[in-house]
């Protein structure tokens, strides 16, 4: 069969989201980051809230992440993203609001931010790539950066005399009355990401529909700061990440 | 017998080489090619589409929004 | 219309007046001395009337970061602390400034430095006027001297803060904040529809409809070029507020030989000094900066030609004074009188300090 009569406009079953722009991305070859936002990009796009969104970017590798979602955004000082989401709904209740924050910015500067946010039960969603390091910066140990886990601040290995523990930050937010939908999630496969997205769906609407606050956790990788090939990093997440971070709902209270 | 027929288009100039499709891919169509694009990463190309059958895998996992995947039903 | 004059704080008259007009959102952490504020405001549930949203914020911090994602979707937004809640705030208060949202903030000072003293103070001029955060910006100051100006001063922080696109703050100080005095409640205006501020506010970010690109409230830019160009339009913009934005009142100026200079508490106890003053035979007159920022630096200047002496009295170790020595260019003595710790200055220590001036 020829080609030609393949590549037709209306056999295509994949594309870049028509919400993402054309705005060449600045993460890293084989980012995560990417993936996550083509999935926020296709599920506002499918639940009609283009023109109804306001997304609050961080400070980290995603500060930029309003270059390429075509959507109103506001840019956060560092870890205060739930504080500007919390004043975006409170006074734009019929908008879908959500924050993408990274480890460094949900889990060490912005805790006390997160944690209120989400106890009070904002209808909001807060997104969270963890990828145990501080990407922008250059690699050095976050919040979340495993035990023994090398960084450029802990160079022998993370080492809980020296640096505690990691923090699992969803655990915290399942335990908080606020929330209503707490899960951890990945983006390494078609399987993962599929489940993903609708984790992403589920926890927009219920912020939509009052629900309260949800908690989306991204299990990242970060192959430059890791100093692995993406595909070898995606390995060294499933090998090592998913035993302290495990995927799957932590608390769900989106049917009563 | 129906079969699936595949095909992907590329946008090199947005693609950054990081290889995650050619992991994805069950059919081994995709592969980097010898060449670089204006940003100085090299790019993924099909080396053996005939074998696409458009499970989208390579598009769904590209962390650029690089691959458009079509998919045909062929009559044979 | 018959006027509604009551009898409150300066803090409950901040709470009313915010209601009245038409703010949407307070957000705000309780310090001493102005928790009032919040507490005025849960009493009154403006939720339930106007649907202006109240939140007890987990900080400071927190707080103006609320303002800061209200008033950058072009809501009418307002917190309030008093001087070691505002340090904390400086942070989204130059963020604000950078990417130019509109938010209010009122300072109720209080002596310091560090946790320092819950008494009145004005230590926290320098911190108002130069900015505070980091970077080069400017953010507008009202000092109210009486608890009328409190409540006007609400609506007017708004007014100009919309105007500018550019934070507004109210700097009152405890004595201010906890006097009850007569006021007239200005009167009610409806908060905006969402129509109104999708129309009124089209930097917002309200939601991306169609036909116009997104809007990124940022004060980020990585490219120098740009980001001088920035600033620079921050630099035009803050000309254009000294330019059309100052407010000063005079009193007792005509014959002045002398001249105090006070602002908001300091000034009330100054009119005493002159009445005082004026009965011994001095021939003093008061100027009062309303806007700290933008700083009444010509009718300063001015003034320096007529009188043969400036007493700046202050709550503070001198800090407004320098302003006033820079605006007056060496043409007459500048004196400063201040008292600190919270201790409020007696209209006769200024009186004291007008006659070493003299000498």
């Amino acid at each position: 069969m020829d080609r030609n009569q393949i590549v037709q406009p209306e056999n295509i079953v994949c594309k870049k989201p028509t919400l993402m722009n054309d705005n060449n991305m600045h993460y890293c070859p084989g980012c995560s980051h990417g993936v996550v936002h083509k999935l926020i990009a296709e599920v506002i796009e499918e639940m009609g809230m283009e023109d109804k969104t306001v997304g609050v970017s961080p400070v980290g590798c995603a500060v930029f992440a309003y270059n390429y979602i075509d959507i109103d955004w506001q840019e956060a000082a560092h870890g205060r993203a739930p504080a500007l989401a919390t004043g975006i709904k409170r006074t734009w209740p019929d908008r879908l609001v959500f924050t993408y924050q990274g480890d460094g910015d949900l889990a060490c500067i912005g805790t006390c931010e997160t944690i209120h946010a989400l106890n009070r039960g904002e209808n909001i969603v807060i997104i969270f790539v963890n990828n145990a390091i501080y990407g922008m910066t250059g690699g050095q140990m976050a919040p979340t950066t495993l035990i023994g886990q090398k960084t450029s601040t802990c160079p022998y290995g993370r080492d809980p005399e020296i640096h505690g523990y990691p923090l699992k930050m969803a655990d915290i937010a399942a335990q908080l009355e606020g929330t209503c939908y707490v899960t951890r999630q990945s983006v390494e496969s078609v399987a993962s990401i599929n489940k993903a997205k609708k984790a992403l769906r589920k926890a927009f609407e219920a912020s939509m529909a009052g629900k309260g606050s949800s908690l989306v956790e991204f299990v990242s990788t970060c192959n430059s700061g890791w100093k692995l090939s993406p595909a070898k990093a995606n390995e060294w997440m499933k090998e090592n990440m998913f035993p302290f971070y495990p995927k799957g709902d932590l608390k769900d209270t989106t049917n009563k | 017998m129906a079969k699936m027929k595949g095909a992907i288009e590329v946008n090199t100039e947005r693609c950054k080489g990081c290889s995650l499709c050619i992991v994805a891919c069950p059919q081994k169509v995709i592969a980097l090619a010898n060449k670089v694009n204006l940003h100085g990463y090299p790019y993924v190309e099909a080396v053996n589409e005939e074998a696409c059958v458009g499970c989208a895998s390579c598009g769904i996992v590209c962390p650029d929004g690089c691959i458009t995947v079509y998919r045909k039903k062929v009559e044979e | 219309m018959e006027k509604e004059v009551v009898l409150m704080k300066g803090n409950e008259a901040i709470a009313h007046a915010a209601i009245r007009c038409g703010c949407d959102g307070y957000f705000g952490y309780p310090i001493t001395p102005q928790s009032e504020v919040i507490e005025t405001l849960a009493e009154l549930k403006p939720w339930e009337t106007t649907g202006m949203q109240v939140v007890q914020a987990e900080s400071e911090l927190a707080s103006i970061y609320m303002v800061y994602g209200a008033a950058g979707a072009g809501k009418r937004a307002m917190t309030s602390s008093s001087s070691p809640g505002i340090a904390l705030m400086q942070e989204g208060i130059t963020y604000m400034a950078g990417a130019e949202v509109p938010g209010v903030f009122v300072n109720v000072q209080r002596g310091g430095p560090g946790l320092g003293t819950i008494q009145p103070s004005q230590g926290d001029y320098f911190q108002a006027t130069r900015g505070g955060g980091n970077g080069d910006y400017k953010v507008i100051v009202l000092a109210p001297s009486s608890v009328q100006e409190m409540a006007d001063f609400v609506d007017l922080a708004f007014e100009l803060a919309f105007k500018y696109r550019n934070p507004a703050m109210i700097l009152s100080d405890g004595v201010i904040g906890q006097m009850m005095e007569k006021v007239v409640l200005p009167p009610f205006k409806p908060r905006r529809t969402d129509e109104e501020v999708i129309k009124e506010c089209p930097w917002a970010s309200t939601g991306k409809p169609k036909n116009r690109e997104r809007v990124v409230i940022t004060s980020l830019e990585l490219k120098p070029e740009i980001m001088e160009q920035r600033n620079l339009a921050l630099q035009e913009k803050y000309r254009k507020i000294q330019e059309n934005e100052v407010r000063f009142e005079q009193q007792q100026m005509d014959d002045a030989e002398y001249a105090i200079v006070a602002f908001g508490s300091a000034a009330r106890i100054a009119e005493k000094s002159v009445e005082i003053a004026r009965e011994q035979g001095i021939k003093v007159g008061l100027f009062r900066p309303i806007t700290l920022f933008p700083f009444p630096e010509k009718q300063i200047a001015e003034l320096s030609k007529k009188v043969k002496g400036i007493l700046v009295a202050e709550i503070n170790a001198g800090q407004m004074v320098q302003d006033v020595r820079l605006a007056a260019n060496g043409a007459v003595p500048v004196e400063q009188f201040g008292r600190l710790g919270g201790i409020v200055p007696d209209p006769e220590e200024i009186v004291e300090a007008l006659k070493k001036l003299i000498k």
